[in-house]
């Protein structure tokens, strides 16, 4: 606003220029609570309480230090380094900054979308997610921040603080800088909140404006399989997690009329969030199908955006003659940026080979680029592969020196070596079961000293199964409905429904993923809510029962016991954190905004939600699974997940550990170690499905939630350990929590353990809960 | 295989402390009589049949209850040795059973007090390599030996790298020794 000149009473003014940076318009009669925006330090008494219960379990991967000059610092035992820092608070500074790593991919992928989506949609787009059924739009906001987003625009005030948070996170690990592993807890904890704003940015933008299933429970069923695609038809490869790419080739095939002529396949996220956009698109599968569709020449062209693709991905797909589109300034693969170039011009010259592949950053030009050169280079290709024939795989063989370098390599130590002996006389079922638990990481390639690429061996043994593979997967559905909410959130937090189950995560699992599956439907039929997403949503929908139907054929994707919940792609984890927050505000009308403590505070002490990471591998996986620990959630990973440095562990034989505050009173009272840990990791599947069981407890259940909990976590301990589990007592306050079906055996076990009696308490770990009685 | 220091897992290395090697099994043997509170722990891969001739459950089984060692199983598998009419001192995970080690101040599966040598075998190899690191590092009263086929750089003392034959062998050694053969 310019005034040219203002007379006023205190005189006149000229040349007067106002602007307004923005309007806050404050209609949310949502009383603000203490900490909008919270600093690094603002939640730390949160944190100290959490890691007083659950405390660190450290499990360095190295001995050393090697991040600073004075280095390397051998930190062995007591021994400090040169700056003085010792091996418990250096395990918490790589943990802090695996999870920075982890925040700032999911925060810059929400920067890139949310301006994206402004530039072609506008600023004032307003954010709808779930139209008239969810009028609470973005819970880990509002309760973070303290601010309600209602347009795109203002989505950018909450990546400013997350983007501010995490430069001053990462600051604290330089050398010199914190020195106290607890208060590098107490950051881990801070990154993991971050990241949780940025999943719920980065969702919530998509979902409003690319016309993307909006909290639907009948979100429809997309094809997901290694054999999806109709090799007749060109085929486009996207691999990565950020739409916009995919998008382009989406409205582009569109736009010329061409849908259904070419193939858009994917892997890992972006696949799913090509489903939520147009279901002509398919999912080929999780992150570890990479090397093999690449390698079996069924991509006539790969797109690749950013996180979780192999940096070896042009290499590889120079080898089968199929050309690549890098297309993310975080994942430019050293090809040359041909954005401003004409696009014929760059069809031409990847048609004609001159090539390998561009970088070409703008989501418009990548689809017209993709589809006219699909349809060109197909033909030319003619599914040209590298997986060599059988015959080939039995000659080559015969040069296995059983050195055991491949099974040495291997994440899973599977007896490759032992297969190829096999292979070399003339069986491949071997290298064909080896293939069940490969992750695709292909060590055992690069550790070969003969060069036998024994991956695309394993491929080709498994060739028949591989091509078979066509499963039904539900779209990713987005948030859960306030209504849903509604109607469950009263059964959870008294145990009647008796948890909710987050599968989440990446594909790196011990074992085949199969276990996955089993894990899934062995707590739909108990009727817990399994919710899930990324890769695992994935892997859950790759096994058919006997009438060929997958579990989101069998099983209704809504939120409520039975159900199982493909909420979407990694960023879609907000809505899993999301419902657990909104139970809090429209079952117990507890208020969320900027009241982080409380929230989390009932969250951990009322809601039996567990997270269940079982082939987590990455940094990211690390800073969502910090973001539920920090809200109160349990996350359970596999074998693989010990890698990650320290677990957050409970003492259960310490009854001190285990006290709660009654809010009613005043009074500390034994609540029993629930839940346990806030991170572990379990050995096998038969462990971790007893530990959802048992994680899924609560001090604040009510005696028929907890006796339908106990059932659950004593039926399974006996059919998968074949025993009762011994530390029954714990779990039970008084007779009335006693399952019905077990009463005799169980008060038989009581009576051996000296049991007593105890109230069941209004819990909570915060001084400040505590009511105040009349007259006080 | 070669008797030295090699981490299976190649890039598994570790350092500059690493695992000594025991090359004869009678050593396992004489520092398990000369701790006050030894400990066997237990993964499940004790139940998979590494070929016919070895079977881990029953020589961790025999050697348990010849060297009257408290043996603690992990994961799931308490029931297979419940079957052959051994009753482990404890059931608990693999990261409890480490967390538990790791307190000077735990009284034990029995209330005697904290062990002084605790004996791993069975877990996943990634698994042990980083509870033996956690154990190496946060322990200082206490040893730890990997009895497993392969090196793990993080114990105080480990087996190299072994065929299943040479491996076999030592246990039947170590079991012999305990039971006064």
């Amino acid at each position: 606003m310019k005034i040219k000149e203002m007379k006023t009473d205190l005189g006149v003014i000229k040349g007067l220029e106002l602007s307004f940076d923005k309007l806050v318009d404050e209609t949310w009669d949502e009383p603000m609570g203490p900490t909008p925006f919270p600093s690094i330090t603002d939640l730390r008494d949160w944190d100290m309480r959490l890691l007083e219960k659950f405390k660190p379990f450290y499990l360095p991967f190295c001995d050393v230090c090697c991040l600073c000059t004075f280095g390397k610092c051998d930190l062995t035992g007591d021994k400090r380094g040169a700056c003085g820092l010792n091996m418990a608070a250096q395990q918490s500074r790589i943990v802090l900054l695996a999870c920075c790593i982890g925040a700032s991919t999911h925060i810059a992928h929400a920067r890139h979308l949310v301006k994206h989506l402004i530039e072609k949609y506008g600023r004032s787009s307003p954010i709808d997610i779930g139209g008239l059924n969810i009028d609470l739009e973005a819970p880990v906001t509002r309760l973070v921040c303290g601010i309600k987003p209602a347009k795109l625009k203002d989505l950018e005030d909450v990546l400013d603080y997350c983007e501010e948070q995490l430069t001053t996170l990462l600051s604290a690990t330089h050398t010199g800088q914190e020195g106290s592993n607890l208060d590098f807890e107490s950051k881990v904890l801070h990154a993991g909140m971050i990241d949780h704003l940025g999943l719920e940015v980065a969702d919530i933008a998509q979902i409003s404006v690319l016309g993307y299933p909006k909290a639907d429970p009948e979100a429809p069923l997309v094809d997901l399989g290694f054999g999806v695609a109709d090799i007749a038809k060109p085929t486009i490869l996207v691999i990565g997690h950020n739409v916009p790419s995919s998008v382009g080739i989406i409205d582009y095939l569109t736009d010329k009329g061409l849908l259904g002529k070419v193939e858009v396949v994917g892997i890992c996220c972006t696949a799913h969030d090509a489903t939520r956009y147009s279901t002509m698109a398919k999912i080929v599968g999780p992150i570890s199908w990479q090397l093999r569709y690449i390698r079996s020449g069924l991509a006539d062209l790969i797109v690749v955006d950013e996180q979780c693709i192999r940096a070896d991905t042009l290499v590889e797909a120079q080898k089968v003659k199929t050309p690549v589109i890098a297309s993310s300034p975080q994942n430019c693969l050293g090809l040359k940026n041909r954005t401003k170039d004409a696009p014929k011009e760059i069809i031409s010259d990847l048609i004609d080979g001159k090539l390998p592949g561009v970088l070409i950053l703008n989501p418009d030009v990548v689809g017209e680029v993709a589809v006219e050169t699909v349809t060109a280079v197909a033909p030319k290709r003619n599914r040209f592969k590298i997986i060599p024939e059988i015959e080939e795989v039995v000659d080559a063989s015969q040069a296995c020196t059983s050195c055991n370098e491949c099974v040495r390599a291997c994440p899973n130590n599977q007896p490759i070596s032992d297969a190829i002996k096999a292979a070399a006389k003339g069986d491949l079922n071997p290298l064909s079961e080896i293939m069940e638990s490969c992750v695709g990481c292909a060590r055992c390639d690069s550790a070969c000293p003969n060069d036998l690429p024994l991956h695309s061996y394993m491929v080709k043994a498994s060739e028949k199964h591989l091509w078979d593979q066509k499963y039904k997967m539900r779209v990713g559905r987005g948030a859960i409905q306030d209504v849903e909410i509604r109607e469950v959130g009263g059964p959870i937090v008294l145990g009647d429904i008796p948890g909710v189950v987050a599968l989440v995560g990446c594909a790196n699992y011990p074992h085949s993923g199969a276990e996955l599956v089993e894990i899934a439907e062995e707590f739909a039929k108990r009727r817990f809510i399994v919710v899930t997403s990324g890769c695992a949503a994935m892997t859950i929908a790759m096994e058919k029962d006997e009438e060929g139907k997958s579990l989101y054929e069998k099983y209704p994707g809504n939120f409520d016991a039975g159900g199982i919940v493909n909420v979407g792609s990694c960023v879609a984890n907000a809505h899993i954190a999301g419902a657990a927050i909104k139970i809090a505000n429209i079952f117990a009308k507890r208020n969320l905004r900027g009241n982080y403590e409380e929230i989390a505070d009932y969250i951990l002490n009322r809601v039996g939600a567990v997270g269940v990471a079982w082939g987590a591998y990455s940094q990211k996986a690390a800073s969502i699974a910090s973001g539920c620990w920090r809200l109160g959630v349990p996350v359970i990973v596999g074998p693989h997940g010990a890698k990650y440095r320290r677990m957050l562990l409970g003492r259960k034989d310490k009854d001190e550990d285990w006290e709660v505050i009654d809010a009613r009173t005043g009074d500390k009272v034994y609540a029993g170690p629930a839940p346990e840990h806030l991170f572990t990791t379990a050995e096998t599947k038969e462990e971790a499905i007893v530990l959802i069981a048992k994680f899924a407890m609560r001090p604040n259940d009510t005696s028929k939630g907890r006796a339908i909990k106990l059932t659950h976590y004593i039926d399974l301990h006996k059919r998968l350990y074949g025993a009762m589990p011994d530390d029954i007592h714990l779990f039970v306050r008084h007779r009335a929590d006693i399952p019905i079906t077990m009463k005799d055996e169980i008060l038989a076990f009581l009576e051996k353990k000296d049991w007593k009696e105890t109230r069941i308490p209004d819990p909570t770990l915060l001084p400040r809960m505590i009511r105040k009685r009349k007259g006080e | 295989m070669s008797a030295r220091a090699e981490p299976w897992q190649k890039a598994e290395i570790a350092g500059p402390k690493k695992a000594l090697l025991i090359l004869k099994p009678e050593v396992v043997a004489a520092m398990v009589k000369k701790a006050e509170r030894p400990i066997l722990v237990v993964g499940h891969h004790a139940v998979e049949e590494y070929s016919e001739e070895v079977k881990l459950i029953d020589y961790v089984i025999r050697l348990s209850e010849a060297a009257d060692i408290p043996l603690v199983v992990t994961a799931h598998p308490i029931n297979e040795y419940s079957k052959r009419g051994h009753h482990p001192a404890g059931s608990m995970s693999a990261m409890d059973i480490g967390n538990r080690l790791n307190d000077p101040k735990w009284e034990g599966l029995d209330g005697k007090g904290q062990y002084d040598l605790a004996l791993f075998v069975g877990l996943p190899y990634y698994m042990e390599f980083v509870i033996l690191a956690g154990l190496k590092h946060f322990s200082a009263n206490l040893k730890t030996i990997s009895l497993d086929r392969f090196y793990n750089p993080h114990a105080t003392w480990s087996f190299p790298n072994l065929s299943i034959k040479d491996w076999s062998e030592n246990f039947k050694v170590m079991i012999s020794k305990f039971a006064g053969e």
